[in-house]
Parts: C-alpha cells; sequence; structure tokens
C-alpha cells in the first residue's frame, strides 16, 4: 500500500512548512519533513508521497545488517546456484 | 490450472476496454495501441507493405530500396531538456528510417498550430528542427501549416515524413530474429520519458534528467560497416523496450530471456522511477537502439556501438530462446525469472 | 541507493531462502497485507526461492483495489463538473467505478489530473483560485497524514478552493475481520512495514495475542520479505505467537507521533465500505466537523450513488484470501487486465492480475 524509498537530506528550508531537499540515488526532490522534526541534514528519510515519514535508524539497520551480511557470505561459500534456479 | 510461477505486471492494467472512445492508452505504444492497429486500421487500409508493420515501409521503385515512413509529434511539454518537439521530430523521423536500414534523406513537416500560439514559440521550434536537421544530414522539403481553434490542439502538433535509401543488401525485420541471437542495448534506458514526466508533471526534481533524443543513422551505419548478421533494429520510444522486444518476440514467434543486472539506467533516472514507482523498460527513449544479431557477431556489434559516441554504454542484455515463444522473460538480480509483458495503457506512478 | 540496494542482495537473499527451506516442517499458509510487498514478491520471483512450504495469501493491502465504488463514482461525478479540477494518484485512474474511469472521464473532457504528492493539488489551488480543486485522497494510515497536513495547510491559508475526497482504510479491523472468519487458513502475517512506520505495532501485538498468530512487521525489498517471512516460519516451528518487528529500520513500536496527531486532528473514525470486503465498522477515517470547508462530501451537491458491481466478480472471496483468482469461473476468460471485472484485476497489485501473469508462464513452462 505504501510506496516509500529511503533519501539523504541535503538541506533544509523553514517556508512555513519545514521543507527539504532530498536526494534519492541520482535525483534531488523537494520533500515536506514535518513529519520528521528530529530529522537533519545527512540523515535518511523514507518518503512517501512527497513527505517523509520516518528518519532511518542507522544503527539499527547497520546491526542488523551486519547479522545478514555475515548469513549471505556465508551462502556465498556454500552454493553456487540459487536454491531452486534452473 | 495449477500453481504457477509468477510473472509481471508492474503496472495498473488496461482501463475499461475501448467501447466506443478512443483513450490515452491507444496512443502509447502498448496494448491498446496494437489493439487498434489490428481491430480497425489493418482491416480498413490492408495491403502487404502495411501489414510488415515495421517501422518503415520499404518500398522498391526503379530496383532501387526506398524507406518511408510518417511519425507525430504531440508532445507536451514543448521544450524539455535536452530538446523540444522539433528536434524531437526531426530525429525521431531519422530513426524510423535508420532502423530500416536506410541512409534518411527527406522530410516534410506539417504543422496544426493552436490558435494563440505564441510565434516566438514557433519560431523556436523550427529553428531547432533546421539545426537537428542539419545535425543529421537531412533536408526537410516540403511542409505545410494549419491553425485550428483554440482548444483544438495542445498549442502545435508536427507532423513528419521521411525517405530514405537503403543500404545495398541489408534486410531487417522484426520477423527475422533467431533462437541464439543476442540483444544489444546501445545505452541507458529511460532518460527521454523520465525528463518529460519530471517537466510535464512539475515533479521538479532538481537534477539532470535530460532527454536522450538523437539522430541513430551514424550509429546504424557503423554497426552494418562491422556486421550484416544484424536481423533487426528497433528504437524503443513508446512504451519502452518492452514494447519493442515484446513486438519483435511476437513477430518472429521467439522467446527472450533479459539479464537484469545488464540492463543500463542512469542513477537519476533510476532515482525518479524508484520514486515513482515505475520500471524503467517500460519508459520511452528517443536515442537508443536496440539490436538483434547473429551470436558470431554480437562482439564486433558490441565495439562498433562502443566506437560510436551515442553507444558507449552499449550491452549484451540477453538472448532470443526457442523457450517460451512470444514471450519475453527476465532473469532479476536474485537469480530468478519474472515475464516482461507489454504494458497495455500508459505506465503510471503508483503509491502503493 | 542506499538503505534500498543493500536490501536486494543476492547472496543475503539466498542465504534467508535457503534458512527458510531448511526450517519447514510442513507447508505454513502466510499472508503479506500490503499491496507494495505483493509487487516485490512477484517482481524479484520470491516464490522461486523460498520454496513450496510457504505459501502466500495476497492479503486486502491495495489502496486501489479496496476504494469503494461509492468513492470512484462521486470522484468521476466530480470530475465532470466544468469549474471542477480532479487531482488523483497515477493508479486510481484507472479503477473502474460502475459505468466509468477517471481516464474515460478525461477523454471526454474532464479536469483529471496526475499527482505524486498532494502538495501539488495545493499549488493548482493557489495557482487557480477561479476552479475548484478537489484532492481524491485515498490511501491507508501511510498516507493519510500527508492528507491532514494538505488539509491544515490549506486551513492556514485558507485556501477555499481546494477540498479532500477522502477514502481512507485502516488496517487492523480488515486484518480482525479475516482472523475472526471460520473459512480463514492464514497461519501467520506480514504486516505493512510503511503502515506501521506511521503507527507503530501496537494494534497488530494485540491481534497476536487475541488470534494466538504470529505478525511480523516487514519492509518491502527482497531481503525484507524473505527475512520476515523467516522469522515467521521459525515462530510457527517454535509454537509461538507474537509480534515481531522485521523492519527495524523505519518502524519503532510506537510509530511515528507527529503523524498520528495530524492525523488524530484532522480525521475521526468511521465505518467503511472495503470493495470486495464490504461494511467494516470504524476501519476508516472521515474528515473531522471542523474542517467541514475542506471536504468535497460536504462542499458539493453530490447525488446518492448506488454502485454496481459486476455479478461475476468473486473479489471478496479473493480478497479474503479465500479463494484463489484461478477458482473464479471468469478469470482469464471474461475478466483480464484488459477488460476487468473488478478491483484485483485492474490494480498491478491485486491478486487476480498478478495471478494472470502466474497463469502465463506455467502454460509455457509446461507446455511439451
Amino acid at each position: 500500500m505504501c510506496l516509500a524509498i529511503p533519501g539523504k537530506i541535503l538541506s533544509l528550508e523553514e517556508q512555513g512548512t519545514r521543507m527539504g531537499r532530498v536526494e534519492f540515488g541520482g535525483i534531488v526532490k523537494q520533500v515536506c519533513l514535518d513529519l520528521v522534526p528530529q530529522a537533519a541534514p545527512g540523515d535518511y528519510v523514507m518518503v512517501h508521497v512527497g513527505f517523509a515519514i520516518s528518519k532511518v535508524d542507522p544503527e539499527e539497520a547497520e546491526k542488523t545488517y551486519a547479522l545478514l551480511r555475515s548469513m549471505g557470505a556465508l551462502a556465498g561459500e556454500l552454493f553456487a546456484e540459487p536454491p531452486g534456479a534452473e | 490450472m495449477s500453481q504457477a510461477k509468477p510473472g509481471i505486471s508492474l503496472s495498473c492494467p488496461v482501463p475499461l476496454p475501448a467501447g466506443d472512445r478512443i483513450l490515452l492508452g491507444h496512443g502509447s505504444g502498448g496494448k491498446l495501441s496494437a489493439e487498434l492497429l489490428q481491430d480497425l486500421f489493418l482491416p480498413a487500409l490492408r495491403n502487404p507493405i502495411l501489414e510488415r508493420l515495421e517501422d518503415q515501409a520499404i518500398v522498391s521503385v526503379g530496383g532501387i530500396r526506398l524507406a518511408y515512413t510518417t511519425d507525430s509529434f504531440v508532445v507536451e511539454p514543448l521544450f524539455f531538456p535536452g530538446g523540444d518537439i522539433g528536434s524531437l521530430a526531426v530525429n525521431g523521423t531519422v530513426n524510423d528510417l535508420a532502423v530500416g536500414g536506410a541512409e534518411p534523406l527527406w522530410l516534410s513537416a506539417a504543422f496544426i498550430l493552436e490558435e494563440g500560439l505564441e510565434r516566438e514559440t514557433l519560431r523556436r521550434v523550427v529553428q531547432s528542427m533546421r539545426a537537428a536537421a542539419d545535425c543529421a544530414g537531412v533536408t526537410i522539403v516540403t511542409g505545410d501549416t494549419k491553425v485550428v481553434q483554440r482548444g483544438s490542439a495542445d498549442q502545435l502538433f508536427i507532423n513528419t515524413s521521411g525517405i530514405g535509401l537503403v543500404r545495398e543488401g541489408v534486410q531487417l525485420s522484426a520477423q527475422l530474429a533467431c533462437p541464439g541471437d543476442a540483444i544489444l542495448i546501445s545505452g541507458t534506458l529511460g532518460d527521454h520519458g523520465m525528463a518529460i514526466l519530471a517537466q510535464r508533471e512539475g515533479l521538479e526534481f532538481e537534477s539532470a534528467l535530460t532527454s536522450d533524443s538523437a539522430p541513430l543513422h551514424t550509429l546504424v551505419g557503423d554497426l552494418l560497416d562491422a556486421t550484416r548478421e544484424v536481423r533487426c533494429l528497433r528504437d524503443p520510444t513508446r512504451g519502452g523496450l518492452s514494447s519493442a522486444l515484446n513486438e519483435i518476440a511476437a513477430r518472429s514467434a521467439v522467446g527472450m530471456e533479459l539479464d537484469e543486472r545488464s540492463v543500463p539506467v542512469r542513477p537519476e533516472v533510476r532515482g525518479a522511477c524508484e520514486m515513482l514507482g515505475l520500471d524503467p523498460l517500460y519508459v520511452a527513449n528517443e536515442g537508443k537502439l536496440v539490436a538483434i544479431v547473429s551470436p558470431a557477431a554480437a562482439e564486433t556489434a558490441l565495439a562498433a556501438l562502443r566506437g560510436h559516441p551515442l553507444g558507449r554504454e552499449a550491452r549484451v542484455i540477453g538472448r532470443v530462446t526457442e523457450e517460451h515463444r512470444g514471450l519475453v522473460v527476465m532473469r532479476t538480480s536474485l537469480g530468478t525469472s519474472r515475464i516482461v509483458d507489454m504494458l497495455a495503457g500508459d505506465q503510471l506512478p503508483r503509491i502503493c | 541507493m542506499k538503505y534500498l540496494d543493500e536490501y536486494r542482495d543476492a547472496s543475503i537473499a539466498r542465504a534467508l531462502a535457503e534458512e527458510i527451506r531448511k526450517r519447514c516442517t510442513r507447508i505454513w499458509v502466510l499472508m503479506e497485507i500490503c499491496g507494495g510487498q505483493t509487487h516485490t514478491l512477484i517482481r524479484y520471483g520470491l516464490d522461486e526461492l523460498f520454496g513450496p512450504n510457504v505459501q502466500l495469501v495476497h492479503g486486502p493491502g491495495c489502496p486501489v483495489c479496496v476504494t469503494p465504488l461509492e468513492t470512484i463514482d462521486r470522484a468521476i461525478a466530480l470530475a465532470r463538473r466544468p469549474e471542477v479540477i480532479l487531482v488523483s494518484y497515477g493508479d486510481m485512474l484507472r479503477v473502474p467505478g460502475s459505468h466509468s474511469d477517471l481516464l474515460r472521464v478525461k477523454s471526454e473532457g474532464g479536469d483529471v489530473r496526475l499527482a505524486y504528492s498532494p502538495l501539488a493539488a495545493l499549488d493548482l489551488a493557489r495557482a487557480m483560485p477561479a476552479r475548484r480543486v478537489v484532492f481524491l485522497g485515498i490511501g491507508f494510515e501511510t498516507t493519510a497524514p500527508a492528507h491532514a497536513l494538505a488539509v491544515l495547510q490549506a486551513a492556514r491559508e485558507g485556501l477555499a478552493n481546494f477540498s479532500l475526497l477522502s477514502s481512507h482504510v485502516l488496517v487492523p479491523p480488515a486484518i480482525r475481520l479475516l482472523l475472526a472468519s471460520p473459512q480463514n487458513r492464514v497461519q501467520g502475517f506480514i504486516a505493512p512495514g510503511h503502515v506501521c512506520t506511521v503507527m507503530g505495532y501496537a494494534q497488530y501485538a494485540a491481534l497476536a495475542r487475541e488470534f494466538r498468530v504470529p505478525i511480523v512487521v516487514g519492509g518491502f525489498e527482497p531481503v525484507d520479505l524473505l527475512e520476515a517471512i523467516l522469522m515467521l516460519v521459525k515462530q510457527l516451528e517454535e509454537g509461538r505467537a507474537e509480534a515481531e518487528n522485521q523492519y527495524t529500520r523505519s518502524v519503532s513500536y510506537a510509530g511515528n507521533r507527529a503523524a498520528q496527531e495530524a492525523v488524530e486532528r484532522v480525521f475521526e473514525p468511521c465505518d467503511q465500505k472495503w470493495r470486495g470486503l464490504g461494511l467494516i465498522p470504524q476501519s476508516g477515517l472521515r474528515l473531522r466537523a471542523e474542517f467541514a470547508a475542506f471536504d468535497a462530501l460536504r462542499i458539493f451537491p453530490l447525488a446518492e450513488v448506488r454502485p454496481e458491481e459486476s455479478p461475476e466478480c468473486i473479489s471478496a472471496l479473493v480478497l479474503q484470501g479465500l479463494r484463489k483468482p484461478t477458482d473464479c469461473p471468469a478469470f482469464a476468460v471474461r475478466c483480464t487486465p484488459e477488460n476487468p471485472l473488478g478491483a484485483p484485476m485492474v490494480s498491478s497489485e491485486g491478486a487476480c492480475a498478478a495471478y494472470y501473469q502466474y497463469r502465463r508462464l506455467v502454460s509455457v513452462k509446461e507446455a511439451p
């Protein structure tokens, strides 16, 4: 139901509402940051229909990803082909 | 019916069936367009040349083969990063001839102008056409102008036709793809469509989404100089790479397998597509070439494309197969497969 | 793209899938609630990876599919008014109402415009004071805050020509309905990660406890979904029934308070019809009386709408996971993506549209 993608806040502007320039890959867009009052330039936010709805928690992300990464590395040693593929 | 392997439809399917009205989807180069062609135009106009349904018609006069094409340009906005309706019209027509293996020579340009259009706008467009024609080495030799009442046209429509001389010994057709053939693309996908969408919908991306509109005939020339084992060429415009490949797969009755990781997309196009939930495979291109070549000629073809300024990012992106004839299948980055179906109408941004 | 590409990593995906295969001692029936998750499942062919012991049933998490016919018919009626500019998200433009759809209305001369964000509708209202700009605000809890902020902004500026046609649905009541049904065969749920980004997951913890069913809040990339499925499988194999959070980089237990407050300020719960599921009490949102000036339902005289759904469409059963699209006699015969009878065939996340593609590749694969 909800297409939201992560983007990095480049800069902020208060124009009545709190707006930010947010970068997604190679593109920069103005996004409303009213819902993430704690977010600052350099932070990543999840953006849905032009509004940031959460600030990505980098520590949490790194912690859980480290575990996944080691799973992946282990699997890389064991498999040549993905399971179930022809 | 059995459990199955998933295919994919990355955008909302078709609206209510045609009924009595023409819909925007009929112009988008996907299934609806194809249906209109089959159900309305072909029955009325049927003849052997038309039925081949290539991007251009090859006609013979006194032993000389000419390529003849027509196109209309209704793009909105008229001016966009990387071009305008005028340069688009010239390059688009040149490309329709080029993918038939023809050297483009003469164009016509007919204008339908909306009452109230600013003269300056028209002047800019026409000057741009001149510049594009010079760059492509073609001449606009005949034209026409009509003016319609305010509201009847979106500022300015351009219809073109083009004539070119088909290269000796070259036979290109969507019916000639064979299992084993290599599928090549001359560069990054989705540049034009995303530039237009961003401009039109006021998406206000700050960045460099630029149309790739360009004349491809010298790129085609280099390719054909390097090898004659080229089965088919297409410029994947409306409907994107997916439409072009699906058409070829259908006409040649072959299957195709693409490798997701090989498909080149610029980072800014990717970012815009991710944001809007769009798939670059379905987005229009105006300066790219799809080439189906024999497996033996793949490397030569790739080198020829890469040797040309418009083909620096050329890649082999897949193979023609004898499996799943008529279907284009993509091997995803995870090693799984999904169908790349022909779009029904336009791809629409999604929120879900 | 950071926080996106890493979650599409092939070796991690394979490792998770292998783990899922190892852990399953039997078939488990799971439901992913969000249409965006269905989309990823299909787009990446994840079932090829995790194997036949995990059967995924697609839930009603596609706002396009569940928007009631009445809403679409009303939007169409408004779009036909000469003074109105009807602004909508793209994926709504094709959904069939009783007799037409918004794209058709556009072809007939209605001013229907596509927007990526409600902010665009506000801009339009400012730029065209002589026209009435109506924004078709559909969505789940994820999108409601954006609509709330748009209304608050309009109120602040006194943008009298802007209004919202609101049709919001809340997920937990629908899940409760599914769980309470005696025909329910779903044993575990992947809760919608962006809905929970806004709302947190306390409601799902309550459902897990009440119905003794494991629920894992999942993200939207292949690694997210595979990890969520693994967490569910582990719970099921171990006989646990808890709410867990896979999507920790975006979801917290409490959710986004600022977003929740904006919604509470502007909207109040109401009974809501879900296309295909019927009326679910207190499962929708409507504008509070205080914002009546921005409520399209109150501003415009809208005739009583008597919607007509195709009698053949069994979306209700499909949306509840009780029937597969392939069980429907109209499926792929009278009802196809080119000629849809109901919403799940229209939407890209709809189960029927997904199955339409499924069917094609299998018949191809099984051909001699």
